[in-house]
């Protein structure tokens, strides 16, 4: 099915879609680049005034550039919320420098001489300016322009992590999904989009010295309508905002098995899993999607909805493990499963809170949980050989690494590499298969959905219970990968929708379906 | 018409320029003669305030140009520079277009002017569509000249104008420039480190020596009558050939008679100096 389906397929189906994405991605880039040339500029003429202000301004300007983009729209939240603000705010950011720099190296670099004559024939400072200094920096600051652009292109891809669209969207929605039809439906776009701004910039950089003066009247015009495409989602007259990530929009278990089985019929942004607690938290958004184990659901005074028709499999946690490590050290089984039955969900949901809301370290509340169940050791000496353990990036993936790093160490002679934080379901499991971790926690839904997606039929024959899933998943995992799952560790960490208690007990929702029935009511 | 009195210009504390003074009346042409750092680029950019003074003032047609507004001043005064300093990006007609547009000419004035200019400086009318890059150095430097005397200002200030050009172009051009019927009747300020151009075309030459003026007369004064041994000494390799063209006989210099080989007459300048 979905593999036997072509790109060119995917995108024509998606049409509809991949043009709404490219519109918002040109206009958050656009937009944003209006707003960096109308500071830039005039700041890079004044620090080619004014010298001694060059390396203080260009220094801060260099420094906003090399904050990594993800944590620039991370900082930008508490400020600006979600959405398009932010995220044009953060690509505002990262067009200063490329734009200021040019500009202070293209009016610096103009020979003196002209601008002596220019003087001594009596124009102005403001005619020399815009009659010769401009003009004759014009392609030198057209390059910083055309610099800021494509890397622009590039960044605004990560606007879909705070719900401001683009083409990232289908990008990350992808690589999570393990769809490469959807990453290159979000990919090649922006990359043609990158090569076609490009271009067209470079056309007007080479427009013959004489033009450029109409030029300087033409562009922002041009920009300004382009950007006038522009249309954003958001909160409309009252009614309700859900934001989900691209994983869940996606998957049969998320968006689609909501809008399938429940019918919901909801308005939609994407936004990423960091964001998403706070945001609904801050009623920015009404709707998300979780982790029912997640301690940011007690941080932020979330009630998950009751999943009344099933569409949800059970996510049990248990460590999948190479069968190779597993034959060449035996003792790993044996001590990888002194975790199994001690973590039921609302042990995991404390631990995570300690986490995520009162900012203790995953080892902490590792060694905390671990002591107090007797299985703390102090390390014995190492050197028969290294284990490498690969967790995803949320709370509880790094506590239960640090817990089974502290176990190996513990009750064997093996020593441990954390390899954390990888980015999802799909990075952790080609990381395994391929030889670069060891083991991973993973969900048994997550086995079954995202790496087995089975189809419709063998879906529907498998019972939505704890074991006929669990052993489902370890046979196929088994049987197609080499790799074995272990005895489950305890808690079930499903998918759930989520919403603010209060907002809840006011609308009187207490499931998906009280969901589904307050939506079309209103 | 110009009065320099006083005059003086600290760069870094250090005096560039030094209580200079000189006068320089209507359609004459003065030479600030001298080796480079010797202040006399800095005397010139003081007249049209492109450096201002520390001590002194300049005067034109008895008015303070201290008082005056730069830019204003500026566009009643020509300005030749070494390199030319035309604008890359302006055609030759544009770069000529600059004042007259600053003073706010109408299109048919400035155009007839341009042509009027173009034709006197012996520049093909077809040059005047051509960007400043596509000329000759010497095309260049006469489209320089064209564009200080669009506005037919009163004074004309040279600063180095035949730096940038080769012996024989610049030898050339100078002549044309001394025969050019524009020229003739402005007063002129130029600046040269180069003692024949100074002799040929200075009305009178003021030599400039570590900011300060070591003498200041007619070529013939710094020639026959050098108030310092400096003097006699700056000039002391080029004696020979400029005294053969200020020394007169029959209403011919020693130098002309040289170049048409009447050497008969000759002898009978030479013998009369040893007599």
């Amino acid at each position: 099915m979905e593999e036997s389906q072509s790109l060119g397929q995917f995108m024509v189906q998606q049409s509809g879609k991949l043009f709404s994405q490219t519109l918002t991605h040109i206009s958050l880039t656009l937009l944003s680049m209006v707003f960096a040339i109308a500071i830039a500029v005039p700041l890079g003429i004044w620090i080619a005034r004014r010298r001694r202000f060059s390396g203080p301004v260009l220094g801060f300007a260099g420094i906003l550039q090399t904050i990594p983009s993800i944590a620039l729209l991370g900082i930008m939240i508490p400020f600006l919320g979600i959405g398009p603000k932010p995220a044009i705010l953060a690509l505002f950011l990262y067009a200063l420098l490329p734009v200021i720099r040019n500009t202070y190296t293209g009016i610096t670099g103009v020979d003196p001489v002209v601008v002596d004559a220019a003087k001594g024939m009596g124009m102005s400072n403001w005619q020399i300016l815009i009659k010769v200094e401009l003009p004759l920096a014009f392609p030198v600051l057209m390059a910083g322009i055309r610099t800021a652009t494509v890397i622009n292109v590039g960044v605004a891809t990560l606007a879909a992590y705070i719900a401001a669209g683009g083409l990232g969207e289908f990008i990350f929605g992808g690589i999570a999904l393990n769809n490469s039809n959807m990453i290159l439906a979000g990919a090649i776009p922006a990359a043609l989009l990158a090569v076609m701004l490009d271009f067209l910039l470079s056309r007007v950089q080479q427009l013959s010295l004489k033009r450029v003066r109409m030029v300087y009247l033409i562009l922002p015009f041009l920009f300004v309508l382009l950007c006038s495409f522009y249309f954003l989602p958001s909160k409309i007259g009252g009614r309700m905002l859900a934001g989900f990530t691209p994983e869940f929009m996606g998957r049969q278990d998320g968006y689609i098995g909501l809008k399938e089985v429940y019918k919901l019929k909801i308005e939609t942004v994407v936004i990423s899993d960091a964001v998403k607690y706070k945001a609904a938290y801050e009623g920015k958004l009404d709707v998300i999607d979780g982790y029912s184990t997640d301690g940011r659901l007690k941080a932020f005074d979330l009630v998950t909805l009751k999943d009344d028709q099933h569409i949800f499999p059970p996510y049990y946690a248990a460590p999948v493990v190479r069968q190779a490590v597993l034959k060449k050290y035996p003792e790993l089984e044996m001590v990888l499963n002194k975790l199994s039955g001690l973590l039921n969900d609302e042990e995991m949901t404390r631990l995570n809170y300690d986490v995520d809301k009162l900012k203790q370290s995953p080892e902490k509340v590792a060694s905390d949980f671990l002591s107090a169940h007797h299985l703390l050791q102090p390390a014995l000496p190492g050197g028969k050989g290294i284990i490498r353990i690969g967790s995803k990036v949320f709370g509880e993936q790094y506590i239960l690494a640090q817990m089974y790093k502290m176990l190996i160490r513990g009750y064997s002679h093996l020593d441990v590499e954390t390899k954390t934080g990888l980015g999802g379901t799909q990075i952790c499991f080609d990381a395994l298969k391929n030889d670069q971790i060891d083991l991973y926690p993973e969900y048994t839904g997550t086995g079954l959905l995202v790496i087995l997606h089975p189809s419709p039929s063998v879906l529907n024959g498998i019972p939505k219970d704890k074991d006929a899933v669990f052993n489902y998943v370890k046979k196929e995992f088994n049987h197609q990968f080499n790799l074995t799952w272990l005895k489950p560790i305890g808690f079930n960490n499903s998918y759930a929708l989520m919403m603010r208690r209060k907002q809840a007990a006011n609308l009187n929702i207490k499931s998906i379906t009280d969901l589904v029935h307050h939506l079309n009511e209103n | 018409m110009i009065k320099v009195e006083n005059l003086s210009k600290k760069f870094d504390g250090k005096l560039a320029v030094d209580q200079i003074s000189f006068e320089v009346g209507v359609g004459e042409t003065m030479v600030l003669l001298g080796t480079s750092g010797c202040g006399k680029t800095t005397t010139l950019r003081m007249i049209n305030r492109l450096i201002e003074p520390d001590g002194g003032s300049v005067y034109i047609d008895q008015e303070n140009v201290g008082g005056q507004q730069p830019e204003l001043l500026r566009r009643r005064i020509g300005y030749v520079l070494q390199n030319h300093g035309l604008f890359p990006h302006y055609t030759v007609l544009e770069n000529m277009s600059v004042v007259p547009k600053l003073l706010e000419w109408d299109k048919e004035k400035i155009r007839n002017r341009s042509m009027e200019l173009l034709d006197k400086l012996k520049l093909d009318s077809t040059l005047g569509k051509q960007y400043p890059s596509a000329l000759s150095g010497g095309q260049q430097q006469r489209v320089g000249l064209a564009r200080a005397l669009m506005a037919d200002p009163p004074i004309l200030l040279m600063d180095e104008p035949f730096g940038a050009l080769d012996n024989i172009t610049r030898a050339d051009i100078r002549r044309e420039f001394t025969e050019l019927d524009e020229l003739a009747k402005k007063t002129i300020i130029l600046v040269t480190h180069d003692i024949q151009e100074a002799f040929e075309m200075g009305d009178k030459i003021c030599l400039m020596d570590k900011g300060k003026v070591m003498q200041y007369g007619t070529p013939e004064e710094l020639l026959f009558k050098p108030q310092s041994a400096f003097v006699a000494s700056f000039l002391k390799e080029h004696k020979l050939l400029l005294e053969l063209k200020f020394l007169k006989m029959g209403g011919h210099t020693a130098w002309e008679l040289l170049e048409q080989l009447e050497l008969g007459k000759l002898k009978e300048i030479l013998f009369t100096l040893e007599g």
